[in-house]
C-alpha cells in the first residue's frame, strides 16, 4: 500500500470519528461541522476533476453548487406548497425526496455546464478562469433577481428532505448520509483517474498537442470533465441546502468558487484526497480562528501562501510526495 | 506511377511580411523518404506544422490518401495516419514512456471515453505500446517519466507513438537531433526500414543521414523549394551549393 493511500485511509477515519467523539463529549455542534466538511470536500472534489486532472482553473463551480441547492430548495418548496413546478409546456409535482432531487440537482448542473463548458473551453488560462467566473456570476444575479424563490432573501426548506430508511432529520444519519456520498464519488473519482479518460484528460493538461497529435480532440475531453465535475458539484449543492435547511444567491458568489479552489490548493491539486484534507482544515480553521477574529481570513491567505510557497502538492503532497503516474 | 500519399500544392504561409511557406509544392510517395533540407529559419518546420495541422496554410492544398486535409483539425489529421515527431519534443512529461505510448494506442481504438476500467491493467493497451517501444529500442524506460528521458530517447519515443498510431506517412522533425552517433546510425538504419511501412518526409541537419537515407531531397530556402531531386542531382545542383551545401 502506498504512502499516500495509507494517509487517506487516516483522514477518512479521522472525518468518520469527529462525528461519534463529539456526541460522546456532549459537543453535538461538531456533528454539523464534519457534516459540512464532507459537503464542502464533496464538491471540490468536482472541482478537482476539471482542476486538477484537467488543469481547468474554473472560477465558476459556485454556479453548478448553487443550481444543487435551488434544486433542492425550489422542489421541496414545491412539495410543501403542493404547487406543481410549471414549466410552460411541462408541470411537475415538487417533491421531499432526496434521490429526485440529487438526479434534478445533477442533470439541471449537466446541462449548465454543458454551455458554459462549450463556450470557456475555447479559451484558456486567465481568459477561462475569467469566463468562468463571468458565468457564474451571471447566474448568481439571475438568483437574485428571480422573486419567485425568494430573490436576495434566498428559500428556506422546512423539513429536511428525505432519504429511504434514514431519518435525515438526525444530524448523525445525516452526516452518514453525506460520508456515505462522499466516499462513493471519491471511489469514482479514483477510477476516473486511472481510467482511458483520465489519462487523456491528465495528458491534455500536461500536454495539448501531444493529446491532439495522437488524434484525440482535447476540446471533448475537457468538455466531458467539466460536465462530469459541474454535476459532482452540484451534487454537493443539493445537500448543502439541506444541510442548512436554506439555499441562497450566496452559493453561487464568487467567493464561494473561491473556497472550493482554496481548498483543493490545501489539501492538494489533482490528489484523491486533496479536496478532503483542504475541507477538514479549512472548516476547522474556520470554525476556530473565526471565534476569536473576524480577521481569520488574513490567516488563511497566510496558509495559502506557505502552501504555495513551500509544499506546492498542498497537505496531501507535503505527507506523500510527489505523484507518480505508472 | 502510383498516387502520392501525401501531396502539397501551392502552399503559402505568412508570418506578417515574413512569407515561411511560398508556392511550395511537394509529394510523398508510397515507400520513399523524401529529405527536406535548407538552413536555419528556411521554413521547414512551419511546413511540417501546416501539414500536421498545428498551423493553418494561408492558401494551397494538403492532400492525404485523396482527401483534402486543410480544414481538419490536429487530431483529425492523426486520426486519419499522420504521424508525426516534433523538433523540440512534445510529450506528456509527467507519464511514463509506456504511457506516452498508449494514450496513441487508446486512440486508434477510438476508446477515450471509457471512464472506470484501469488503463495500466489492461494488455490490449500496454502490450501494442511495448511493442511499440521495442521497435525503437526503448523497452528497458517504459517506465521512466517522459521528462527524464535524454533527448534522443524522447526522440525514439515520439517515433514510438507515431508507430503505435499505425502511420500511413511519418513527418519526423530532425529525429537525429540529440542523438549520439550510435543513436544515429541505429536510427538511420531504422528509418530505412520503415519507409517500407509508410512514407517518410524527414527533415534533417545530418547530411550523412539523408545522403544514407533520401530517395529524394527537396531543398528549401526562404520558404521556397529551389530544388527537389535524387540524392546525386542535390549533390552536383550549383544553386544548392551555393545557398545550402557551401563549397565542399
Ligand atoms: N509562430 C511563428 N510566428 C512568427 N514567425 C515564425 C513562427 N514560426 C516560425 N517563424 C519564423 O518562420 C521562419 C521559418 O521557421 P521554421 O521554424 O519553419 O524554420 P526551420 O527551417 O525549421 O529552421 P530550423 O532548421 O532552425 O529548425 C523563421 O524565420 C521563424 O522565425
Ligand atoms: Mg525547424
Amino acid at each position: 500500500m502506498s504512502r499516500e493511500t495509507i494517509i487517506n485511509i487516516g483522514l477518512a477515519l479521522v472525518l468518520l470519528a469527529i462525528p461519534f467523539v463529539a456526541t460522546q463529549m456532549g459537543s453535538p455542534f461538531y456533528v454539523t461541522l464534519a457534516t459540512r466538511m464532507a459537503i464542502l470536500a464533496l464538491a471540490a472534489v468536482g472541482l478537482n476533476l476539471a482542476l486538477g486532472l484537467g488543469g481547468l482553473v474554473s472560477f465558476g463551480h459556485a454556479a453548478f453548487f448553487g443550481v444543487g441547492g435551488y434544486a433542492a430548495g425550489i422542489l421541496a418548496s414545491h412539495a410543501f406548497s403542493m404547487q406543481p413546478l410549471d414549466l410552460g409546456f411541462v408541470a411537475f409535482a415538487g417533491t421531499n425526496s432526496m434521490l429526485v432531487i440529487w438526479l434534478v440537482a445533477i442533470a439541471a448542473a449537466g446541462l449548465l455546464a454543458l454551455f458554459i463548458g462549450a463556450v470557456s473551453l475555447r479559451t484558456s488560462g486567465v481568459y477561462f478562469i475569467m469566463i468562468t467566473l463571468a458565468f457564474a456570476q451571471m447566474t448568481y444575479y439571475f438568483a437574485i433577481s428571480w422573486p419567485a424563490y425568494g430573490g436576495e432573501d434566498g428559500l428556506s426548506i422546512f423539513v429536511r428532505n428525505t432519504f429511504p430508511g434514514i431519518n435525515t432529520m438526525v444530524p448523525m444519519s445525516f452526516f452518514l448520509l453525506c460520508y456515505g456520498v462522499l466516499m462513493a464519488v471519491l471511489v469514482l473519482f479514483a477510477l476516473v483517474a486511472r481510467s482511458r479518460f483520465g489519462s487523456a484528460l491528465q495528458a491534455a493538461r500536461q500536454n495539448e498537442v501531444r493529446v491532439a497529435s495522437v488524434g484525440i480532440a482535447p476540446f471533448r475531453i475537457r468538455l466531458a470533465a467539466f460536465v462530469i465535475s459541474g454535476m459532482t458539484t452540484a451534487l454537493a449543492g443539493a445537500l448543502y441546502a439541506d444541510l442548512n435547511r436554506f439555499v441562497s444567491p450566496s452559493m453561487m458568489s464568487w467567493h464561494m468558487s473561491g473556497e472550493f479552489i482554496v481548498l483543493i490548493i490545501l489539501g492538494g491539486v489533482a490528489r484523491l484526497f486533496g479536496p478532503v484534507a483542504g475541507a477538514m482544515m479549512f472548516v476547522m480553521v474556520e470554525y476556530l480562528l473565526g471565534g476569536m477574529t473576524d480577521r481569520w481570513q488574513f490567516f488563511l491567505g497566510l496558509a495559502l501562501l506557505a502552501v504555495v510557497l513551500f509544499a506546492r502538492g498542498g497537505l496531501i503532497g507535503f505527507l506523500a510526495g510527489k505523484v507518480r503516474h505508472g | 506511377m502510383a498516387e502520392p500519399v501525401l501531396s502539397i500544392r501551392n502552399l503559402h504561409k505568412s508570418f506578417g511580411a515574413l512569407k515561411a511557406t511560398e508556392d511550395v509544392s511537394i509529394d510523398l510517395n508510397p515507400g520513399e523518404i523524401h529529405a527536406l533540407i535548407g538552413p536555419n529559419g528556411a521554413g521547414k518546420s512551419t511546413l511540417i506544422h501546416q501539414i500536421a495541422g498545428t498551423l493553418k496554410a494561408d492558401s494551397g492544398q494538403i492532400v492525404f490518401l485523396g482527401d483534402r486535409l486543410n480544414d481538419l483539425s490536429v487530431a483529425e489529421r492523426a486520426r486519419r495516419g499522420l504521424g508525426r515527431s516534433f523538433q523540440v519534443s512534445s510529450l506528456a512529461t509527467e507519464f511514463s514512456a509506456l504511457r506516452n505510448v498508449m494514450l496513441a494506442v487508446q486512440s486508434v481504438q477510438g476508446s477515450s471515453f471509457r471512464f472506470f476500467n484501469p488503463v495500466m491493467g489492461d494488455a490490449s493497451l500496454t502490450e501494442p505500446a511495448r511493442a511499440a517501444l521495442a521497435r525503437v529500442g526503448l523497452e528497458t524506460r517504459a517506465d521512466v517519466p517522459a521528462a527524464e528521458l535524454s533527448h534522443g530517447e524522447r526522440r525514439q519515443l515520439e517515433i514510438a507513438i507515431a508507430l503505435a498510431l499505425g502511420s500511413k506517412a511519418f513527418l519526423l522533425d530532425e529525429p537525429m537531433a540529440g542523438m549520439g552517433p550510435e543513436g544515429s546510425k541505429a536510427l538511420t538504419g531504422f528509418l530505412s526500414e520503415l519507409r517500407k511501412e509508410a512514407p517518410i518526409l524527414l527533415i534533417e541537419h545530418d547530411m550523412d543521414a539523408v545522403f544514407a537515407l533520401a530517395d529524394r531531397i527537396s531543398v528549401l530556402v526562404y520558404g521556397r523549394v529551389i530544388a527537389t531531386g535524387t540524392v546525386d542531382e542535390i549533390r552536383t545542383n550549383p544553386e544548392v551549393r551555393r545557398a545550402y551545401l557551401g563549397d565542399e
